[in-house]
């Protein structure tokens, strides 16, 4: 067995998948330095920079795909996706609906999310719900290095266009590049359970759609994903102290959605409390309310996610973005 | 009438210290996220600013310090805003690359390219509400391959809108060699759309200064954009803490991280042939050596150099300049940094 950092282990897994296929080609901005541990195992042919025009590679990513390629195409970030939806929403999405199913996109769309490093509201965005909501997009968020590698090969098996967002916060690279800039005088609130992970020697794909139960519980269920699952295994803990029994459904995959997960925890203890990095409203949080109010079962209901533009400040942004001290009193709530 | 090299330098000195002090409250950690400087471009950003007047507007990149400062925000505010306190310039709301004066109409973005709109948004409203007025927009040569970037080209050409096009070219698009990823001549690339060029030493503030004159004199009467084109070099490179920057000024702990598990991949059973392999070492190694022989440090590049050359006639004049901007930036570092409640 071996011990793995949370990008490192999608780069491993990637590897192997590459080496195992060399339809799989990988593209975005600045990949040739970011990726270059690939493009020195895998050459230029198949690792390649991209200018910054996301609109042209993500689409020609799209095209590549449908022409038997396998492309990974590298966004720097999730928030960009906001200056190329087409490729996404007009084609990717679209292709298998339009061509009565005679025609998919394989393509891998692997992106930075997330916040809590002082970045911004156009630099912090989770933006998963707004992905999910479109029909025939794939949507992935590992929370764990072990998850990371295991679902980074089931999206590149996967016969249609999977989104794969990384945590910044979960992030080795990531949040060295963007972050702290080698700087040891900044302090971020890494959950230490999501960075590092025990890694197979071979990896195996997992189930793409499958909830995991990261701690089980009688009286709560919360339901997250990313970083929030670890923030809420955190309140769980301490909620302990007070008696009170708080299980973690971690979903792994936004779209489509393990419902049967969902409904048989929130049945169990019949309350739901949501913990979205992402906006509020018209996402995730409601959908997991649909879905339990439409397979009939009762229950007492809140969330706890992000309910404005993400503030540069530090102290700001802690208080906007999910964390221990607002779950555990969304918890104490729903306990009344 | 000629530009007042003196104001202009003390500008340029004035954004010059005051981002040397940013840079030192953000290794310090007292700035968080990601920190682009304009140090290496002050020319561009004072030979264009210096030019503006009441309800000309500016749309700005990641890099927007400089410009806010030259234009005349308080620089106290815009320091307050990267602190993260209330009464910074946003409220602690933007951050560096959210940026934003009503008063100045000036709004900077962090999605690169998005200035083109921006700027062509601002000049079709100067064109209806304030006839005469312009718009400047400052991006780099990155984002010349953005979509919406040269649409806005074609837009302000079709509908004649006042707007300079300002890109300030350091050859590196984040950590890619622009020449790589860029296909064709920027000039011919704007002139292709009716967008007349004008290529200038971006590091030569005069030379920045009577270029864009024109240029905007031409947008003030109503002949429509130009495009400047102006090379720079960043001192910083893309951000603080660029990973090719620290690399190749500490080598010694910056390499292993790097080299070793570059070396296991290259050497990995799986994967293709070594000739291929090479290849992309040669890639790898082509961008570390574009660094190591980046200029950034030679004197020529240094914009502050050059304008001050030409005033070194006047030595005691030019050291009382000194002085007072210096004052005039310690002083806005304190006020600044003094605590208040939250």
């Amino acid at each position: 067995m071996r011990t793995m950092y949370f990008s490192q282990a999608v780069d491993d897994a990637l590897a192997q998948a590459m080496a195992d296929d060399p339809r799989i080609i990988l593209f975005g901005e600045d990949t040739p330095l970011l990726r270059r541990n690939l493009l020195v195992r895998f050459g230029p042919r198949r690792v390649r920079g991209a200018p910054i025009s996301e609109s042209a590679f993500l689409g020609a990513g799209v095209a590549a795909a449908m022409a038997g390629l396998r492309p990974v195409v590298e966004m720097y970030m999730v928030d960009f996706f906001g200056v190329c939806m087409d490729a996404l929403l007009n084609h990717a999405a679209k292709i298998e609906a339009f061509s009565g199913g005679k025609w998919t996109a394989p393509i891998v769309v692997r992106a930075p999310c997330g916040g809590g490093y002082g970045d911004g509201g156009q630099h912090e965005q989770s933006l998963w719900g707004w992905l999910a909501h479109i029909p025939g997009l794939t949507v992935l968020v590992p929370s764990t290095p072990l998850d990371a590698g295991g679902l980074i090969l089931a999206a590149l098996q996967h016969d249609g266009p999977v989104i794969f967002l990384e945590h910044k916060l979960l992030s080795e690279t990531w949040l060295e590049f963007l972050g702290s800039g080698a700087r040891n005088t900044v302090h971020f609130d890494v959950p230490t359970e999501g960075i590092k992970s025990t890694v197979p020697q071979k990896w195996e794909p997992l189930p793409i759609g499958k909830a995991v139960l990261r701690r089980a519980g009688d009286d709560v269920t919360i339901i997250s994903v990313g970083v929030g699952v670890h923030r809420a295994l955190e309140a769980a803990q301490a909620l302990e102290a007070e008696g009170i029994s708080a299980g973690v459904l971690d979903l792994r995959t936004i779209s489509p959605l393990d419902k049967t997960a969902v409904c048989e925890t929130v049945a169990q203890t019949g309350r739901l409390l949501v913990v979205d990095e992402d906006y509020e409203g018209f996402g995730l949080s409601g959908e997991l309310s649909a879905v339990v109010l439409e397979a009939g079962i009762f229950c007492k209901y809140t969330r706890v996610c992000t309910q404005t533009t993400i503030p540069y400040a530090r102290h700001l942004e802690d208080q906007i973005l999910p964390n221990k001290q607002r779950i555990c009193a969304s918890v104490r709530q729903l306990m009344q | 009438m000629p530009p007042n090299l003196w104001l202009i330098y003390s500008l340029m000195l004035k954004s010059r210290l005051f981002e040397e002090a940013i840079a030192r409250l953000w290794h310090d950690g007292l700035i968080s996220g990601e920190m682009h400087l304009g140090t290496g471009e002050e020319a561009i950003i004072a030979g264009v600013v210096a030019h503006l007047r009441e309800y000309d507007a500016m749309a700005l990149d990641h890099r927007s310090t400089a410009a806010l400062l030259m234009r005349g925000v308080d620089p106290v505010l815009i320091l307050r805003e990267l602190l993260c306190y209330p009464d910074g310039l946003c409220g602690g709301m933007g951050g560096h690359m959210h940026l934003f004066s009503k008063e100045y109409l000036a709004a900077s973005s962090g999605i690169v390219g998005a200035e083109g709109p921006i700027a062509a948004g601002f000049a079709l409203s100067a064109q209806q509400l304030h006839l005469g007025a312009i718009a400047v927009a400052f991006f780099g040569e990155g984002a010349m391959n953005q979509g919406m970037l040269m649409e806005s080209l074609n837009l302000t050409s079709a509908w004649n809108l006042p707007v300079l096009f300002v890109c300030k070219d350091d050859g590196w698009a984040i950590t890619t060699q622009s020449k790589k990823v860029t296909g064709g001549d920027l000039n011919e690339r704007a002139r292709g759309l009716g967008i007349p060029a004008v290529e200038v030493d971006g590091c030569n503030v005069f030379e920045v200064w009577e270029a864009s004159h024109s240029a905007i004199e031409r947008a003030r009467s109503g002949q429509g954009p130009t495009f400047l084109h102006a090379r720079c070099v960043h001192f910083e490179g893309h951000f603080l803490g660029f990973q090719l920057i620290r690399m190749v000024r500490n080598p010694i702990r910056e390499m292993p991280g790097i080299a070793i598990p570059l070396t296991q991949s290259f050497l990995h059973f799986g994967g293709v042939a070594l000739q291929e392999r090479l290849a992309g070492l040669k890639v790898v190694l082509a961008a570390v050596l574009a660094t190591l022989r980046d200029p950034r440090q030679d004197s020529i590049n240094d914009p502050l150099w050059r304008a001050r050359k030409t005033l070194e006639s006047e030595p005691v004049r030019l050291q009382e300049l000194e002085d007072q901007v210096e004052n005039e930036i310690s002083n806005v570092i304190s006020i600044a940094l003094a605590e208040v409640p939250l």
